[in-house]
C-alpha cells in the first residue's frame, strides 16, 4: 500500500478536473467514478509522471483503474528509481 | 453472452445523430467524373475530401502502365513478399522509391497501415523504448501495441515535453522517436528540426511518417523533413499511396545497412499477400511524376491558401491559422451542429470529412477539407460559396 504522502500527491492533482466533487479515496476508479475521458486521464498521466519525475508508460494505462493502482506503480517505478 | 453488447455505446451515439438525408460513414461515390468531382446520391459533387492531394488517379502515365501491367502479369501476386510475391515491378519500385528519397534501402508494404505496423512492431524490442506524439495516426499506436517495447508518449508537438520524457529512459536503452510530418486531422505541421535534433541527442533512433506530406513539401515533394532540411536526422521515413501517389500500398525507406533483414522478421511484410502489379506499376509512374511536378505543387498550394483565406474571411473558426497543408479543417461547435453541418453541405454538392472523436484530437469535431492540385481556382470559390450557404442555412454563426 502506497504512503498517505504519496496518495495527497495524487488527490491533489486530481483535484482540479474533479468537477463533480467526488470524495477521493484509494477505491476512487478514475472512468467508473471521476467519469474522466481517455483526453484528460491522458494530461493528467503526463502531470502525475512530472510531479514524480517518472514514466507512466502507456502499456501500464490499461490497468490503472484506480487511484490505488496509480498510487501503487508510482511508488514501485519510483523505488525502481 | 453477446460479445457485441459491448458496442451498444457506440451504437447509441450514432443513432442520436440527426441525419436525415445522408450519412458521412455510408456515403456511395456513383460514378468518379474526374480526380475533383463525383456523382454522390444523383448529386454532381465537388469531391473535396479526398488525400487525392496531387491529383494523381487519372494521371495518363500512371493508368497506361497500370493496364500494361494487367495485361502482362495478371490481377495479383497471390502471394506474400517473401515467397512468390515479389515480382520484377515490386523491385523496380522499391528502387524508385529509394532513388527519390536519395536513400540506399526500400521495403514496399501492401498498405501505409502496414508500413506502420511493420516498421515499428519490428524495430521496437522487450528492453526498448518507443517515444510518440499523443496525436500519433491509429497505425503508430497499433505498432507500438504489436510489439514488445515500453511506449512513452508526450504532448503533441511539444518538443520541451517530449525532452522531460527522454531523459527519464535509461541512458543506454534502445530508443525509436515515431513522429509525423504532418497532422491529418488538423493539417498542422511538426516542428520537425526540434523533436529529430532532441531525439538524436538523447540517442534515439528516429522515424517520420510522411504520408500527408509526400508530395508537396519540399523541393522534390518528399515531405517536412526535405521542406525543413533535416533529412540527415531521420533513419526510417514511412509513407503511403494512397494519398499523393493515387493508388494503394506503403514504403520504408532507410539508409541503415542491415534495413534488409527487417524483411525476414516484420510480420505485416511477411504475412500479407503483395501489392497486385497494376498498382505497383501506377505507383512507380506516380513517383516518377511527383519528382518533377512542381508546378502541380505549386497550383494545390495556391487552392490551400486560396481555400484558407476565403474560409477566414467569411468568419469560419480554422484549426490552423494559415495554410500549413492541403488540409483545411474547419472547427464545428458540438456534434449535432457538425452533422448538420456536413449533410447539409453535402446537399449543396460538396463532399468533405466529417471527423469526430476518437480520430480527431481533444474531442474536436471537424469538418475536414482536402484540396486537390487539380481543382480550379472556380472550384475552390464554388466550395467557399457554398460553405456559407450551408452556415446560412443551419444557423451557424461565423465571426465577423
Amino acid at each position: 500500500m502506497a504512503s498517505a504522502e504519496t496518495f495527497e500527491t495524487i488527490y491533489a492533482l486530481i483535484a482540479p478536473l474533479n468537477k463533480k466533487a467526488i470524495e477521493l479515496k484509494p477505491e476512487t476508479g478514475f472512468a467508473v467514478d471521476l467519469e474522466l475521458d481517455s483526453l484528460t486521464v491522458m494530461d493528467l498521466v503526463a502531470e502525475i509522471e512530472d510531479e514524480f519525475d517518472i514514466l507512466l508508460p502507456l502499456n501500464l494505462l490499461p490497468d490503472l483503474e484506480t487511484i490505488q493502482h496509480v498510487a501503487d506503480a508510482v511508488e514501485k517505478i519510483v523505488a525502481e528509481g | 453472452m453477446d460479445l457485441l453488447d459491448k458496442f451498444d455505446a457506440t451504437t447509441a451515439l450514432r443513432d442520436s445523430l440527426p441525419f436525415e438525408k445522408a450519412d458521412p460513414f455510408t456515403v456511395v461515390m456513383d460514378e468518379i467524373i474526374s480526380e475533383t468531382e463525383a456523382m454522390i446520391g444523383g448529386r454532381h459533387t465537388i469531391l473535396a475530401g479526398t488525400n487525392n492531394y496531387m491529383g494523381m488517379t487519372f494521371y495518363e502515365d500512371a493508368v497506361e502502365a497500370a493496364k500494361k501491367a494487367l495485361d502482362d502479369f495478371g490481377t495479383g501476386t497471390t502471394g506474400s513478399r517473401v515467397l512468390n510475391g515479389t515480382y520484377g515491378g515490386h523491385k523496380a519500385l522499391e528502387a524508385t522509391i529509394a532513388d527519390f528519397y536519395g536513400m540506399d534501402h526500400c521495403m514496399v508494404f501492401s498498405t501505409g497501415y502496414q508500413a506502420n505496423l511493420g516498421m515499428i512492431s519490428a524495430l521496437g524490442g522487450k528492453d526498448d523504448y518507443i517515444i510518440i506524439d499523443a496525436d500519433s495516426h491509429a497505425s503508430i499506436y497499433d505498432g507500438c501495441a504489436m510489439g514488445n517495447a515500453t511506449i512513452v508518449r508526450f504532448k503533441h508537438n511539444d518538443f520541451e515535453h517530449m525532452e522531460k520524457r527522454l531523459k527519464r529512459i535509461p541512458e543506454g536503452a534502445g530508443k525509436l522517436l515515431v513522429v509525423e510530418g504532418m497532422y491529418s486531422m488538423l493539417g498542422d505541421a511538426a516542428p520537425l528540426k526540434e523533436l529529430l535534433e532532441i531525439g538524436k541527442k538523447y540517442g534515439c533512433m528516429t522515424l517520420v511518417d510522411e504520408a500527408h506530406s509526400m508530395g508537396f513539401c519540399g523541393e522534390k515533394g518528399r515531405g517536412i523533413a526535405e521542406e525543413l532540411g533535416v533529412e540527415h536526422l531521420v533513419d526510417f521515413f514511412v509513407g503511403t499511396f494512397s494519398k499523393s501517389v493515387g493508388t494503394v500500398g506503403g514504403f520504408a525507406v532507410s539508409n541503415h545497412p542491415k534495413f534488409d533483414v527487417l524483411r525476414y522478421v516484420s510480420r505485416p511484410y511477411i504475412f500479407t499477400a503483395s501489392l497486385p502489379p497494376s498498382v505497383v506499376a501506377s505507383a512507380t509512374a506516380a513517383i516518377k511524376a511527383i519528382e518533377r511536378s512542381g508546378n502541380r505543387r505549386a497550383h494545390l498550394w495556391e487552392n490551400a491558401r486560396q481555400l484558407h483565406a476565403g474560409l477566414k474571411k467569411a468568419g469560419f473558426d480554422l484549426c490552423t491559422s494559415t495554410a500549413e497543408s492541403p488540409i483545411i479543417a474547419v472547427h464545428l461547435p458540438d456534434p449535432m451542429m457538425g452533422t448538420k453541418f456536413w449533410e447539409q453541405l453535402l446537399m449543396e454538392g460538396v463532399y468533405v470529412n466529417m471527423a469526430a472523436p476518437p480520430a480527431t484530437p481533444a474531442g474536436m469535431f471537424l469538418m475536414r477539407v482536402s484540396v486537390c492540385a487539380q481543382h480550379s481556382s472556380d472550384q475552390i470559390n464554388e466550395i467557399i460559396k457554398r460553405f456559407i450557404i450551408t452556415a446560412e442555412k443551419v444557423g451557424l454563426e461565423l465571426k465577423k
